[in-house]
């Protein structure tokens, strides 16, 4: 049974809502029942931006996550908010280059990828979300490289396909 | 079968209201709501129709009932704050008998209180926020879809009616992105305009003219009693609800609509895994309030009801009328902007039937 309940949280300008879309649109395309929902408002103004992402084949019933699947965190604050709400045997996937304490939890899977670093070498630092997006869905299989891929040709800016494809095999490839 | 597309709650609003035939849109900007407007100043004048940024909230619902008397389609949306200062014309509208669709995508009160989903706006929006024995028919979607759908139909209940129809959203219904679809719908038979609107003499020896004045009573209360008849037509034709897990008997029915009807069926997934049965209402119409609803589980509950609102508690009234003491009601809300988490709506259901054990 294909049920993600996904977090996405960072700084604003890091492209969190976008990484939350591509995917949310690549669960449409698989036919998945999917929802996004963004934080907006104050919440967003204390350092962090948010998105809940739901793909399943259930129906959906609260948008809102809060037993997530799998976390992806590119802050420091985003960590220390949503750290706990992963659920046991869960997904964290971290920023290493932004967040450098430690992941308290022992009872999840924590990946962390210096996603900075290989995204400068791929060309681009603003690739990095995309890095990240690449190993969430080799690791959790939810929706197929070629989905998102697809959602990136129809959604994203043409432009920046090419790089924003790498940063997604590349991000696969490691944690692979 | 159409395309589906992945689009937020606001947008869709603005897209549903556009193919619902809507020529004409009076909007001013206000948080969670803002989208709409957005959407429409790019929409409208690409297709020929009317986006007008009014100077305000009261600007903007007085040009919709003047669109609305020359007999075209027009829509308004705010937020609470905005939906208060457009009172004095809704009241208008309604007793000058005009269709028109007002979009209230609800924040938390009260004052300017904050933009976090709430649903505090329920007595404003059902009991008749402006002045005087009127009614609007307030239609309560709980997705993105049927946004899209409840939009349409807004349009055809307010023409075939004459009366203006709000559709209540909040903030998280219309950040949020899911996917929808604008299926091929069946113009609906609806009343033909030209006995009444005021569109110029056209050959006609006499004016339209659109009015709410009525300085003798016997004309007032005359009026007043074809508006009733009009509501009682109403409240016959154009109940909607959903029944959710109620086809056994249950332990519990939770009442819910909108956003926070979402989370209840989590709750109630999250309570049938302890072997406790609850089912829901979700009122989809809030005015008319679906009583007959409760008629169908008033046998089959053992614990009675609870409404579950982001707010104080104003539902729950309209729930303690169905239910009209056959069997317990109860309230759990949170408020301000506050959304409860299935866990502590599971937990205040468990609270009840222990109390009511």
């Amino acid at each position: 049974m294909a049920h993600q309940e996904i977090i996405f949280a960072g700084f604003g300008g890091q492209g969190i809502l976008s990484m939350g879309k591509f995917l949310a649109y690549a669960g449409m395309d698989e036919e998945l029942n999917v929802s996004w929902l963004p934080s907006y408002g104050p919440e967003m103004r204390g350092g962090t931006a948010n998105c809940s992402v739901i793909l399943t084949n259930e129906n959906i019933g609260s948008p809102i996550v809060t037993d997530a699947t799998a976390v992806v965190v590119m802050n420091r604050p985003s960590l220390d908010k949503f750290e706990n709400v992963v659920i046991p045997n869960g997904l964290l996937i971290v920023d290493s280059d932004l967040v450098t304490r430690d992941v308290n939890r022992d009872d999840i899977t924590v990946i962390r990828i210096p996603a900075q670093t290989i995204a400068e070498q791929l060309g681009s630092k603003k690739i990095s979300n995309m890095i990240l997006l690449g190993a969430l869905i080799e690791k959790t299989n939810i929706v197929p490289m070629e989905a998102l891929l697809k959602a990136l040709k129809e959604h994203g800016k043409a432009q920046f396909y090419d790089l924003n494809k790498a940063a997604l095999e590349k991000g696969a490839e490691v944690v692979r | 079968m159409p395309d589906k597309v992945l689009m937020k709650g606001n947008e869709a609003i603005g897209e549903a209201a556009i193919h619902a035939g809507c020529q004409c849109f009076f909007g001013y900007p206000i948080t969670p709501q803002t989208e709409v407007a957005a959407y429409m100043s790019r929409r409208m004048p690409k297709i020929g129709r009317v986006f007008l940024q009014a100077e305000s909230e009261i600007a903007a619902i007085n040009m919709v009932y003047g669109a609305a008397g020359s007999g075209v389609r027009a829509m308004t949306s705010s937020s609470s704050p905005g939906i208060s200062l457009k009172q004095e014309g809704i009241s208008y509208i309604a007793g000058a008998e005009l269709p028109c669709v007002i979009v209230n995508i609800v924040r938390g009160g009260p004052g300017l209180g904050g933009i976090q989903p709430a649903q505090s706006d329920y007595f404003q929006a059902t009991k008749g926020g402006g002045h005087g024995d009127y009614r609007l028919v307030v239609l309560a979607p709980s997705s993105v879809q049927e946004m899209v759908d409840l939009v349409q139909d807004a349009f055809d209940i307010a023409d075939k009616y004459r009366n203006p129809v709000m559709v209540m959203g909040d903030g998280m219904l219309g950040q949020m992105m899911e996917p929808v679809e604008f299926k091929e719908r069946k113009p609906a038979q609806l009343p033909s305009k030209d006995e009444w609107k005021a569109d110029g003499l056209k050959g006609r020896k006499e004016h339209h003219v659109i009015n709410s004045l009525y300085l003798k009573p016997e004309e007032l209360e005359n009026q007043n009693l074809k508006m009733q008849k009009k509501y009682a037509k109403i409240k016959n034709n154009e109940v909607r609800y959903e029944m959710y897990n109620c086809e056994k008997d249950v332990d519990f029915v939770l009442v819910a609509y909108g956003t926070i009807s979402r989370i209840c069926k989590n709750a109630i997934k999250l309570l049938a895994e302890e072997g406790i049965n609850v089912g829901l209402i979700r009122p989809i119409t809030l005015w008319p309030f679906p009583e007959k609803a409760f008629e169908e589980v008033i046998d089959k509950t053992k614990y009675g009801f609870m409404s579950v609102e982001l707010s104080c508690g104003q539902m729950v009234e309209d729930v303690k009328l169905a239910s009209n003491g056959r069997k317990p009601v109860y309230f759990y809300g949170r408020t301000g902007g506050m959304v409860p988490s299935p866990n502590e709506i599971a937990d205040a259901v468990k609270r009840n039937i222990g109390g009511a054990k």
